[in-house]
């Protein structure tokens, strides 16, 4: 009895510390950009590191972002953030991780700005900015061919309730968000979606049967669809949403910076141009 | 200070408490205990049928060697067998082993808490089987032969005097692969199973908030392996009792 009281007192001990170092390392930051501030107090501090425009994203979403045949990464985002460090004078610094590490990444400020076909919903933007919409995501529903699935009401029995079906998403995508809540929301509920690390797992999964349906949005949805047979798009769209970059909510001086950068960049037709160099309509 | 408890009674109350998110916690916990349980049945069944195969034929290859025949071509095959498979499944990674199950050799099944504990299950096998292998071969020779001019015969010594001894010296090293084992389903999440890892990252995707979910999570793991090794200590104390 009295060893395990020991072991309680070890732990709680631990949580404590672990939490003042995570309060600490908060404070640290805030102080550092303060520092910063006061020391170039003409010239903001636009980034982390000097010179470096560190982008998180997920690679595995085509065209918004993957890694290209030569082994580095493409993709729209990829290159609207490339023109966008050069108006700002950056250095483009592309970090590939989880989907759902990624505005929590940028909260923490270990990265400079979240670039990932990234859907500007209210429950993000109360965690971080975002810019303004640089493009337009729709949210499709893959079938295989020949499947009863032919919109997203067949998802339904008549009297409303949902069927035995299962829906493959990306986990933490704003098609899983959206899925994944109740029917009353707008989704299916938890219980029949699956969430899969990447896209092309969930595609993986449809293809081998296990999950009935897939809803991603729809670029990728094309892609994943010309390279597997007996795949379909849904001609009717589950939703249609604004994509973003979300930048930490402290730093202000970046997120104008984007602004003017992707204002300049649509005006002289750039943006149009590298969306229809990966979409074709 | 009051600042930051403050700080923490709203994080706790995002992450956990705000569309019931501890249910996903509760949910993942359940299922973490449900592939660990069947992954160590299956795991103890393939490592005692190889451990028994691997063992006969390193004690009885001398002898049988020299009468030879149809026993001692089936011993060997299915020691070579055996040891494909130790070297197949420990010389891959768990992770890509659940990936082959779920998206090629069951690619037609929709149970995925099946293939996860049949891809865990073999996986514990191979190691189990060593433990196993190692125990019967450190049980004194003497035991064996003692139960054999005692009139037992190779299964009777086997099953009343050697097995016995065995499992009082592979005890700590069997938790030890539970341990490993339990921890290790946590990569369950690769193919869509909401397991306890899985549980804390969907939180994660969800509120954006890294401590808690992940604390959480680490607890609860901690708190089960303390549970445990706890049990163990107290069987083997009571094993023990038989050295007097």
């Amino acid at each position: 009895m009295k060893k395990s009281i020991r072991i309680i007192a070890v732990i709680a001990a631990l949580i404590l510390a672990l939490g003042c170092l995570a309060a600490c390392g908060g404070k640290a930051d805030n102080g550092t950009t303060a520092n910063g501030n006061s020391e170039s107090a003409a010239e903001a501090k636009l980034t982390a590191t000097d010179g470096v425009l560190v982008m998180a994203t997920n690679a595995s979403f085509p065209p918004y972002e993957f890694v290209g045949d030569d082994g580095a990464y493409a993709g729209i985002d990829v290159e609207i953030a490339g023109l966008i460090a050069e108006k700002l004078g950056l250095k483009l610094e592309i970090q590939d991780v989880e989907f759902g590490s990624i505005i929590g990444g940028v909260q923490s400020g270990k990265f400079d700005m979240g670039m990932a076909g990234m859907t500007v919903t209210d429950e993000r933007k109360e965690s971080v900015n975002f810019s303004e919409t640089y493009a337009i995501g729709v949210q499709s529903i893959i079938v295989k061919e020949g499947s009863d699935i032919k919109s997203f009401d067949d998802f339904f029995n008549a009297d409303g309730s949902v069927k035995d079906i299962m829906i493959g998403v990306q986990q933490d995508t704003t098609g899983d968000i959206y899925c994944s809540d109740t029917v009353e929301n707008g989704g299916v509920g938890e219980e029949h979606v699956t969430q899969f690390k990447t896209g092309n797992d969930a595609v993986q999964a449809l293809v081998a049967g296990k999950v009935d349906a897939v809803i991603i949005d729809n670029e990728p949805a094309k892609s994943y669809v010309s390279v597997n047979e007996g795949l379909t798009i849904l001609e009717t769209a589950y939703t249609e949403e604004e994509y973003a970059i979300c930048v930490s909510k402290s730093n202000t001086a970046l997120l104008d910076g984007i602004n003017d950068a992707l204002a300049s960049l649509k005006a002289e037709g750039k943006i149009d141009e590298i969306v229809g160099k990966y979409i074709t309509k | 200070m009051k600042e930051w408890f403050a700080d923490l009674a709203d994080q706790f109350r995002l992450n956990f408490i705000t569309g019931d998110r501890w249910t996903w916690l509760l949910d993942g916990f359940k299922m973490t205990l449900v592939i660990t349980f069947f992954a160590t049945l299956l795991g103890i069944a393939i490592g005692v049928v190889i451990a028994t195969i691997r063992s006969s034929y390193d004690k009885n290859k001398e002898s049988m060697k020299k009468k030879g025949g149809f026993g001692y071509r089936l011993l060997s095959f299915l020691n070579s067998i055996c040891g494909l498979y130790l070297t197949v499944i420990r010389g891959t990674p768990v992770v890509v082993q659940l990936l082959i199950m779920y998206f090629i050799i069951f690619a037609s099944s929709t149970n995925s808490t099946m293939v996860a504990v049949i891809s865990f299950g073999i996986n514990s096998g191979a190691y189990v089987a060593e433990i196993f292998r190692g125990g019967i071969m450190s049980v004194d020779k003497g035991q064996f032969e003692a139960g054999r001019s005692l009139g037992f015969n190779y299964i009777q010594t086997m099953i009343y005097i050697v097995i016995p001894q065995m499992f009082k010296i592979v005890l700590p090293m069997l938790c030890n692969e539970f341990i490993v084992l339990i921890k290790e389903t946590s990569i369950a999440g690769y193919v869509g199973i909401r397991d306890l890892t899985k549980a804390g990252d969907l939180i994660r995707g969800r509120t954006f908030s890294a401590f808690m979910p992940l604390i959480a999570v680490a607890l609860i793991y901690l708190a089960v392996v303390i549970i445990f090794t706890k049990l163990v200590k107290r069987l083997e104390r009571r094993l023990r009792n038989s050295e007097h």
